[in-house]
């Protein structure tokens, strides 16, 4: 490994671009089609604001076409003290975008000197998904979820992005992947931006089950390998992720109520 | 055609040496010390230009000298524990490996270059008790013409290296606590002060690779957070 590249700015993509391209993720220049149905998918993901911030959730199932490829991945990655990243698509490339934001955020921080904004990340993701535009091409489409802590406006934010790198930030709520519709279905009736955490979580696992129930690629909650979704608050305090007892303790008391 | 002068090498290097010594000289000094919780780095620094970085989840850097030579190459031991963490693992940065990668580029620089760097720098680890192998801390210091050593307990960088040295061979003892290691570090810089502003909580800038931390081990300690351990 060289000491001294040929780069001087502060991004980590871009570092890896000029000096170090065999490293970076590039599934560009592929020749002929890769069937999707042969690598794993993350499927639903959802983000909404809630009183203190803003809740990330996912469930664990990953499928290869009709297989179940892992029945606990995680979807919902902190990409620093006061942001996450929630996948769906293909999961490989999704996870390394993931692991590649976390990196870029905190090798920016440390050459600055100070971290991005809030909307600085989500551009910059937006930027790493259009970079993916030619694998999406081929079956390989990541769209991530971005969401955050604005510590200079206070408040909980969050995005959505397209395989073309559009970026749409969201006033209330948005869920992705394969059981997506489903889940805003059930978002659009339970919730509210002034909620507690506790409503919050209920909201999240409802939401969840209500996509598991129609759509059979997303995992839900599984009492007999105890396998639960992830669901991730993030405040001014930073991020805390829910127990597996209170995702039950919540499951369980909307079980009652169906 | 005009013959060129003969320099001996000898001469080239002594003058290169001393042209790096005084411009280190003129700068401030910086200490860094092992306590009970991890290792602290500390500088006398009213600017907010600072002198201390984070490099990795347990690296830091500390710098002296010129400034725009010392920050460029805390923005490349940056960039080089980034891309090999991202090329293997977050465990397999090291600091001894971006020590030595230090020394070779500052000793080159120094043979190579008209102008050496008038720079020297520490790179310190605190140890992971956890990972087998990785559980003692390391402070490496790389001087002006590459010269790399290793240090237990204490290090300082900077024109009144020796002098702070001695103060601290005979005052530091293992184990201290992260307000006796910070007055210590302070008494030190007060003495390479010596007949200036006095070293209070406003103009110091500590950071601290703490061992109890989960994930990025470096942070910075505020001025309230340092008049609280000085008491002043």
């Amino acid at each position: 490994m060289r000491f001294a590249g040929r780069y001087s700015g502060s991004s980590f993509s871009e570092l890896l671009a000029v000096d170090y391209p065999q490293l970076l993720p590039d599934l560009s220049r592929l020749s002929g089609s890769l069937d999707p149905s042969k690598v794993p998918h993350g499927t639903t993901v959802l983000s909404f604001k809630y009183a203190d911030g803003v809740v990330v959730a996912g469930d664990r199932l990953a499928t290869e076409g009709n297989r179940v490829a892992s029945r606990d991945i995680e979807k919902v990655l902190p990409t620093d003290a006061h942001s996450l990243i929630a996948i769906a698509g293909a999961a490989g490339p999704a996870l390394e975008m993931a692991r590649l934001m976390r990196i870029e955020l905190e090798h920016y921080e440390k050459i600055e000197g100070e971290p991005l904004e809030l909307d600085g990340k989500a551009n910059k993701l937006s930027q790493m998904v259009r970079a993916n535009l030619p694998a999406a091409m081929q079956g390989m489409v990541v769209v991530p979820l971005f969401a955050g802590y604005d510590l200079r406006r206070h408040q909980g934010r969050l995005w959505k992005f397209d395989v073309t790198g559009g970026r749409y930030e969201e006033t209330d709520f948005e869920a992705t992947g394969s059981g997506g519709l489903y889940a805003r279905e059930s978002l659009k009736k339970s919730h509210r931006n002034d909620i507690s955490r506790e409503e919050g979580l209920s909201v999240a696992i409802r939401a969840l089950t209500d996509a598991a129930d129609e759509d059979r690629a997303t995992g839900g909650v599984d009492l007999q390998r105890r396998i639960f979704p992830i669901v991730d608050c993030c405040t001014a305090e930073g991020i805390t992720r829910a127990s597996d007892a209170e995702i039950e303790g919540a499951y369980l008391s909307l079980a009652g109520v169906r | 055609m005009s013959m060129p002068f003969y320099v001996s090498p000898e001469q080239v290097m002594q003058d290169k040496a001393e042209y790096a010594r005084k411009g280190i000289g003129r700068g401030k000094s910086s200490v860094t010390l092992e306590f009970e919780g991890g290792v602290v780095l500390m500088a006398e620094n009213p600017s907010s230009l600072m002198k201390i970085g984070e490099i990795y989840d347990r690296i830091a850097f500390a710098g002296v000298g010129k400034f725009s030579e010392f920050d460029q190459l805390r923005k490349i031991g940056v960039r080089y524990a980034d891309t090999k963490g991202y090329a293997y693992s977050r465990d397999d940065v090291r600091a001894k490996a971006l020590a030595n990668a230090y020394s070779q580029a500052i000793g080159d620089a120094f043979t190579r270059e008209l102008k050496p760097l008038e720079v020297e720098v520490i790179v310190a680890e605190v140890g992971d008790p956890t990972l087998a192998g990785h559980e003692k801390n390391a402070i490496y210091r790389v001087q002006f013409d590459g010269s790399i050593s290793d240090h237990e307990g204490y290090c300082v960088i900077g024109g009144s290296a020796d002098d702070l040295g001695n103060l601290l061979r005979a005052e530091y003892r293992p184990g201290l606590s992260l307000g006796e290691a910070l007055q210590l570090g302070r008494r030190a810089l007060q003495r390479a002060a010596e007949g200036q502003p006095q070293v209070t909580s406003e103009n110091l800038e500590v950071c601290v690779l703490e061992r109890g931390r989960v994930g990025r081990k470096f942070h910075r300690l505020g001025t309230d957070t340092l008049r609280e351990h000085l008491g002043d």
